[in-house]
């Protein structure tokens, strides 16, 4: 039996289930060794800023149980290399392609809006809040409905492009639902969750943080429960509101957890440093999952786990 | 940039070399494309493992429709694995990655330099400089006698071999530099290569500047993914333009030219690098 892989985002149509996750694929170059990106869902980009940006002193990286620490930090070239270098090979590789970007002012997010706007080929722009806000003390966006709603609104403002705006939430929050219905008010299309864990290891022989930059974030399976329940709790409340699901998805059958708790879709992310196919091979394998247990469409399963 | 391939591969052997495992993997479709720099990204811990990341190796030999080998030493949890694997068993494998050691174009002089099984890919180095008519000079170093890799190989693969070690057990005592500034003179070295830790690769960078030498660094960062995505591998590097970048040692590199890289500023963010953090800033 043939499965319909294809499902949306608002009004962002997905040939494929699956997308690369932000900060995980670079800008889909580096993954073209390995598999033909253009057949992805999408490939989100690292969040890109204003301005190039050296990210964070090494080490970047421990490795965990089941997962990672990461303190990079946002390196990147800037968004008008970016536009010149990346989106323009996306582009010319017929790649759908979900920009991913970040600020430390709410007027730095609402400027990219207003620069991307106009730039042809973004399918999507996913506002990645979980910064600090320098203007507040440092507090990340995410964690602060008001703060979140701000960011949402300004880019709203600024961008014209009929492509959807998501919001991508952290699950260092007391309730993440507020925090859903504060960007949704703020006129979000979807939302992507969840961001990494804040985390930390001690290297006890230097008895110091191991990272560079101290603390960093947690990604991988460890962390998939807890996506699972913050996609499940924010479908429960806001049926309506498109999610693209991610948190240590490594198989189809992970994936589908997602669907049922209420994704749309989903992003492949840390697992990729592990194996750079793995967003082909979870479609693959979710197409399995989906045909073993009767289900003809991936559309199908979306929310079931809510009856 | 070659194209790396994600493959299974089976162990074709694997066995204990002084300190260190010697490990080969059946890589038919990959060892043609192999160059004297290459490293090997291998997953770690059976299908499901908790460990998700890759270990990186520097390639040792590879033989054409066949095979490729590395050499590592079991020193962590991913390592310690790796070494209880056995011939017949099946790992997947992500190779030939990263920017190879530059070759001369003329039959100079050129030493060749490594720490402990730093090693691994000189014998394949060696041999592809004579091929050019290079004239080949070792210099092996390790902590001591059992920590060394590959002094019979070379031996064959090289004009000459001299060894080094910190206690003396095995050669000169002393450093590898100790022994670097009269290897280059005799043969009017005009390129050196070193394969080691951050700390002999900073020394032997040092050591070829001040005899007129480029150096050609293969060096060692802990890395998430090996093929460019994650930027955790990154390291300040001056480029054609002067201008220090944090580039990363999987693509961009992990050979440098010894002169280009900062050494002294590894682990930091200089404040001249681009898009460092303003004052005020992030």
């Amino acid at each position: 039996m043939s499965v319909d892989l294809s499902t949306s985002l608002g009004s962002l149509h997905l040939k494929a289930p699956t997308l690369t996750a932000s900060g995980c694929a670079a800008a889909g170059r580096e993954l073209a060794q390995f598999g033909d990106v253009a057949t992805l869902g999408a490939v989100v980009t690292k969040s890109i800023m204003l301005q190039p940006r050296s990210g964070r002193a090494t080490p970047r990286m421990a490795e965990t149980p089941s997962g990672m620490l990461n303190s990079i930090g946002l390196q990147g070239p800037g968004v008008e290399a970016f536009i010149e270098k990346d989106l323009s090979w996306l582009s010319q590789n017929g790649v759908t392609t979900v920009v991913s970007i970040a600020g430390e002012t709410t007027a730095e997010f609402a400027e990219l809006a207003a620069r991307l706007s106009n730039v042809p080929g973004i399918a999507a722009l996913e506002v990645n809040i979980s910064c600090p806000n320098v203007e507040s003390r440092g507090q990340v966006f995410a964690c602060d409905p008001y703060a979140a709603a701000d960011v949402i609104a300004a880019v709203r403002r600024e961008w014209t492009s009929d492509a959807p705006v998501l919001a991508k939430l952290s699950p260092d929050v007391t309730d993440i639902v507020s925090i859903a219905h504060s960007v949704r008010e703020a006129g979000v299309d979807g939302v992507s969750m969840i961001n990494t864990l804040l985390g930390m290891v001690i290297d006890v022989d230097r008895m110091k943080p191991l990272l560079g930059g101290r603390t960093g974030g947690l990604s991988g399976p460890a962390i998939r429960p807890v996506a699972v329940r913050a996609v499940y709790q924010v479908h429960a409340a806001l049926p309506d509101l498109p999610i693209l699901g991610m948190g240590g998805i490594r198989t189809g059958h992970d994936a589908l957890e997602f669907f049922a708790a209420g994704a749309s879709a989903v992003s492949i992310g840390t697992v990729v440093f592990g194996d750079p196919r793995a967003p082909w091979r979870v479609a693959e394998e979710l197409s399995s999952e989906l045909a073993s247990r009767g289900y003809s469409a991936v559309r199908d399963v979306i929310g079931l786990a809510h009856r | 940039m070659t194209n790396a391939q994600q493959v299974t591969s089976e162990i074709l052997s694997i066995e204990p070399v002084g300190s260190y495992y010697h490990v080969v993997f059946s890589a038919p479709s990959i060892a043609e494309f192999v160059e004297p720099g290459h490293f090997v990204a291998v997953a770690v811990g059976g299908v499901g493992s908790a460990m998700l990341l890759r270990r990186a190796f520097s390639i040792h030999r590879a033989t054409p429709g066949h095979s490729i080998e590395v050499i590592f030493a079991a020193h962590g949890q991913g390592t310690e694995w790796l070494s209880t694997t056995r011939r017949g068993d099946l790992i997947d494998i992500v190779a030939p990655l990263g920017t190879p050691f530059a070759l001369p174009n003329q039959p100079i002089g050129a030493v060749l330099v490594a720490g402990g099984y730093g090693a691994a890919p000189m014998g394949m180095l060696a041999q592809a400089l004579r091929e050019r008519g290079c004239e080949v000079e070792v210099i092996l170093g390790a902590a001591t006698e059992t920590k060394l890799f590959g002094v019979l190989d070379l031996a064959r693969d090289a004009d000459s071999v001299t060894v080094t070690t910190d206690d003396g057990s095995s050669g000169l005592r002393g450093r590898v530099t100790d022994a670097l500034p009269n290897a280059i003179e005799r043969i009017n070295a005009k390129v050196v290569y070193a394969c080691g830790p951050m700390a002999m690769l900073k020394a032997v960078a040092r050591v070829a500047s001040e005899h007129g030498a480029f150096s050609q660094c293969a060096v060692e960062e802990s890395m998430a993914c090996g093929i460019g995505v994650c930027m955790t591998c990154v390291l300040p590097v001056i480029g054609d333009d002067g201008v220090t970048r944090m580039v990363r040692s999987c693509v961009e590199g992990p050979v440098f030219r010894g002169d280009r890289v900062r050494w002294d500023d590894v682990h930091t963010v200089p404040s001249d690098v681009f898009g460092a953090p303003v004052v005020g800033g992030h």
